[in-house]
């Protein structure tokens, strides 16, 4: 038997990986997860230096000949009014961005908020408030846009109030589960018992459980957005023209669809990017922070 | 290898040869881990006689549940037989392929598993999955059925024909382990692999559970091998018994022998540690201190050294061979048992 | 298990109620006449006058929602601006296009997801699940109405293939113009289920009631089907059921890119023309479809697993 084993006379211990190796190695290891941040890097960068790397101003008309086919000038071509793809899909990366921030930070703060009083309120607000949260997600999205485009009209910050509204309530039940979970949590009852207010409470228990998921899931659902985001000003009903959105230029090329094929090419790319880049990189957050998340959903 | 004792102990039954069911020769199973190749059973040589049953015992990571594991080849993906041999008959088992596993497996071999709640199917009629696992045979459905309601009946079932129509859930956990004892005796296996079938029941449950295996057993005397980390079911249920530690045998015997001069200070320890054998009240419970060794790299000296109250410098350099006990057919894995050194 | 689809029903009418008071309210949390807001910059004194008096906008809040819901149950959904014909007939003739483009869209794509979530779970870490996970994710990333410019781009235009106008007339014609919009929908589909259908039968794959299927001998195929599949597939069809929403959402570009009849086409119509009563009468309607399916969902998985039937 003993020329089986190895015949180490110092043993020391086998190292065991840390946290920091770990990491590194679902990263490693995580192919797509390096394509998520690279791609994500790579979105949101062009879109905060948007005015200095487009080549040309995305409204000025007729910097090129119409409806042209890539060339070293123009990389994705031109659209039927001689305006450059390229430095239009570049700015409207920045819209998308803009939607996309402002419309997931309220989401996330009022869903907090709502989150908690349902989770620590009287029994009937959290009935009415759960019975809110249902009406709302049982909206088709990009409907209920439309529904909302006709009371207050098309534009950038009806996007951004359609995609909140919306996004609201899936926030809102996880803070709601994870306040509940820990309002009957028996050292929180303890905590109470010795006079810890519970403003105090929530701040040190709740607040830091709930952020990290709620975070991923708001990367996850940035693609969501900014599909929203391009699908209404694809109808018109979203950013209005001449703005470069994805979706205007997407509606622009869908107009002229039979004579270039450019434009929606290059409007649909960054959006197809975006998404994965989201994805991808919400899935890496997820394995490497919460691996319990996975199963949630 | 360390021939000399083993087989000194092997020739002395070596008369009944046709009375072992499966013997095992000199079997180490690896898995592969992400964090290095875990060597978790090495050199296992073991028989399981024909008709009798052969308990399992050692503590959680022993390598009792993967030695059960290899004798019916539901290994985890990640783990490989790195040498030995499982002969049954004239088959070598670690060299079939999955189609000769499966003519075995629900014919030859059958196991009840540690956990009632999560072994059988949640989406199918008991009596469903009592008619499947009869796939073999060319009787007609009724016939299947009724097989079922006498099996259901032998495990003492109460209104066994109504139990067909029900769902895992609805039964309790010592109905469902029932339900598995009653599959697996079913299919008439020669060899009955029983992995801690008793660990998630409460303990008077456990009894019955026991005393159940026990009847049945003699009743169609087929081979059992019960593993089980309680001494007191072993105590009852077990013929023959194998000591497990960090993936060896280190002591093997007949269970009298076993409970009643255990030679291996690792069987000792066991049985101070055995709540049901301590004579006076006391608050703390004895444990065995220490743990077990790492098993990516096995220590090259006897493998309990580190935890053993007894050990000296033999102990760390020497591996020690299956020394032959006292008792009839008993071995030890221990240099305190051999010979010379208790005549030095 | 009747008295708690009985609940399920109650509760969903109260959803959609609330869903829709919610569209209604709006209207006059918003700064201004509601009239005026509905009916936009071409609003005339004469036509601000009778939209006043159609939408009831002259009584009080409470009044006019419960006059609506009241409406409502009767089956009349208020009547359009312009013409005056009846939202209900309306919505009614056109739903049907919206809800055989989506059945036919969930279907095929559903069909295909699990067929390949199933394989590449058996054929873990091979050529073909490292395939089908990229052509998942592929889907997953392509939005509708994305799918359905490409759909007209290369079918339509380049390949002339397929018809991508309208929705054809007579069996055969309607059926080639349907490929590419439940095409264009059913795409990203694909990804989700398979994902979804190849995450849950692995896990299940790992469970002890398989190796105890393994341990009595029985076939691959068997334990594939009866033991890891029918249970790995309860997820995917809570995801189908939730997910007819946004079914609803694509089916909108769908319609408008393919120039098909359907509600999508119909609310977008009816928002350019600030024709609130068509818009509000619609989303109802699909709003009440969606409750629907989600109940409906639930039920189905209620009769494929007997633990959560216990629970109801």
């Amino acid at each position: 038997m003993s020329d089986t084993t190895p015949t180490v006379t110092s043993r020391a211990p086998l190292p065991e990986p840390t946290a920091l190796a770990r990491t590194l190695r679902v990263l490693s290891g995580n192919r797509t997860g390096v394509i998520g941040f690279v791609l994500v890097a790579l979105i949101v960068g062009s879109a905060v230096l948007a005015p200095w790397i487009a080549p040309y101003d995305p409204v000025a008309i007729m910097v090129g000949p119409r409806m042209a086919p890539p060339s070293a000038e123009h990389w994705l071509g031109t659209d039927n009014i001689g305006r450059d793809i390229f430095s239009r899909v570049i700015a409207g990366g920045r819209i998308a961005m803009l939607v996309a921030m402002a419309s997931l930070a309220s989401a996330l703060s009022v869903g907090l908020a709502l989150g908690l009083i349902a989770g620590l309120g009287p029994r009937w607000l959290d009935n009415v408030l759960l019975l809110l949260f249902d009406a709302l997600r049982s909206f088709p999205v990009i409907v209920f846009g439309l529904a909302v485009v006709t009371i207050i009209g098309p534009s950038l910050f009806t996007v951004v109030l359609v995609v909140a509204i919306t996004s609201v309530p899936i926030y809102a039940r996880i803070v709601r589960t994870q306040t509940m979970a820990l309002k009957n949590a028996e050292f929180i009852l303890a905590e109470r018992a010795m006079g810890v207010g519970m403003p105090r409470l929530l701040a040190i228990h709740v607040l830091p459980n709930v952020l990290g998921p709620l975070l991923i899931l708001a990367s996850m659902d940035v693609p969501l957005v900014i599909a929203t985001e391009a699908g209404l000003s694809f109808l018109g009903m979203g950013v209005r023209p001449p703005t470069p959105s994805w979706g205007v230029i997407l509606n622009d090329g869908y107009n002229f669809i039979r004579n270039s094929p450019w434009p929606v090419i290059g409007g649909s790319i960054p959006i197809i990017l975006v998404t994965l880049g989201f994805t991808f990189m919400g899935e890496a957050l997820r394995d490497i922070f919460d691996p319990k998340l996975r199963k949630a959903r | 290898m360390v021939p000399t004792a083993l087989n000194a102990a092997a020739s002395d039954v070596s008369g009944a040869a046709s009375d072992t069911l499966v013997s095992i020769e000199g079997l180490s199973v690896d898995f592969d881990t992400g964090r290095g190749t875990v060597h978790a059973l090495r050199d296992i040589d073991l028989e399981v006689p024909r008709g009798k049953v052969l308990g399992l015992v050692g503590e959680s990571g022993c390598g009792k549940s993967t030695l059960a594991y290899s004798l019916i080849g539901l290994l985890a993906e990640n783990a490989r037989v790195a040498g030995g041999a499982i002969r049954m008959g004239d088959q070598d088992l670690t060299r079939l392929g999955p189609a000769a596993w499966r003519d075995l497996r629900g014919r030859r071999i059958a196991m009840i598993f540690q956990d009632p709640m999560t072994a059988l199917n949640p989406v199918t009629t008991i009596g469903q999955q009592m008619l499947d696992i009869q796939y073999r045979d060319k009787t007609g459905r009724a016939a299947k059925r009724a097989r079922a309601i006498e099996f259901l009946e032998q495990v003492q079932i109460p209104d066994a024909p109504a139990k067909l129509d029900v769902y895992p859930h609805q039964l309790s956990g010592g109905m469902r382990q029932r339900v598995c004892i009653a599959m697996a005796l079913l299919t008439q296996p020669d060899l009955l692999i029983a992995d801690e079938p008793t660990t998630a029941l409460d303990a008077t449950l456990e009894m019955q559970i026991v005393s159940l295996l026990r009847d049945l057993q003699r009743k169609f005397g087929c081979s059992v091998l019960f593993v089980s980390h309680h001494l007191g079911t072993v105590a009852e249920l077990c013929d023959e018994v194998a000591v497990m530690y960090a993936g060896e045998v280190v002591e093997y015997g007949g269970a009298r022998a076993i409970f009643h001069t255990p030679r291996h200070p690792y069987t000792q320890a066991l049985f101070d540690c055995d709540p049901a054998r301590i004579k006076e009240a006391t608050r703390n419970l004895p444990t065995i201190p220490g743990t077990l060794p790492d098993l990516r790299q096995p220590p090259p000296g006897c493998a309990y050294r580190a935890r053993c109250p007894h050990g000296w410098a033999r102990c760390e350099r020497e591996h020690p061979p299956l020394y032959a006990g006292a008792a009839e057919g008993q071995q030890i894995r221990c240099h305190l048992a051999d010979p010379e050194e208790g005549a030095a | 298990m009747l008295f708690y689809t009985a609940q399920r029903l109650v509760l969903s009418v109260v959803i959609v109620m609330v869903a829709v008071s919610i569209l209604k309210l709006m209207l006059h949390v918003v700064p201004g006449d509601p009239a005026v807001l509905v009916l936009g910059p071409r609003a005339t004194p004469e036509l601000i006058e009778r939209t006043r008096e159609a939408m009831g906008l002259d009584r009080p809040l409470l009044v006019q929602l419960v006059t609506f819901f009241g409406n409502i149950f009767r089956g009349d959904l208020g009547h359009d601006v312009f013409t005056g014909r009846a939202v209900s007939r309306i919505v009614l003739e056109q739903l049907p296009y919206t809800l055989i483009l989506i059945t036919v869209a969930i279907m095929w794509s559903a069909a295909l997801g699990i067929v390949l979530g199933a394989y590449s779970a058996l054929r873990r870490n091979t050529w073909f699940d490292t395939l089908s996970g990229i052509v998942s994710v592929g889907t997953i990333s392509i939005p509708a109405f994305v799918m359905a410019l490409y759909s007209v781009l290369v079918f339509a235009v380049w390949l002339r293939w397929l018809p991508a106008i309208g929705a054809g007339e007579g069996f055969v014609n309607s059926i080639t113009h349907l490929i590419l919009p439940a095409f264009a929908i059913g795409v990203s589909w694909v990804g989700y289920v398979a994902r979804m259908v190849r995450a849950s039968m692995l896990e299940i794959m790992g469970q002890p009631h398989v190796r105890m299927a393994r341990a009595f001998g029985l076939s691959e195929r068997r334990i594939t089907r009866s033991h890891i599949l029918k249970i790995a597939v309860l997820p995917a069809v809570t995801l189908i059921g939730t997910g007819v929403a946004h079914l609803f959402s694509a089916a909108v570009f769908v319609e408008v890119i393919f120039a098909r009849p359907g509600i999508g086409a119909l609310i977008v119509q009816a928002v350019n023309e600030r024709n609130y009563p068509i818009v509000l009468g619609a989303v109802l309607v699909t709003t009440g479809i969606i409750v629907l399916a989600t109940l409906i969902s639930d039920l189905v998985i209620a009769l494929l697993d007997p633990r959560q039937r216990e629970e109801l």
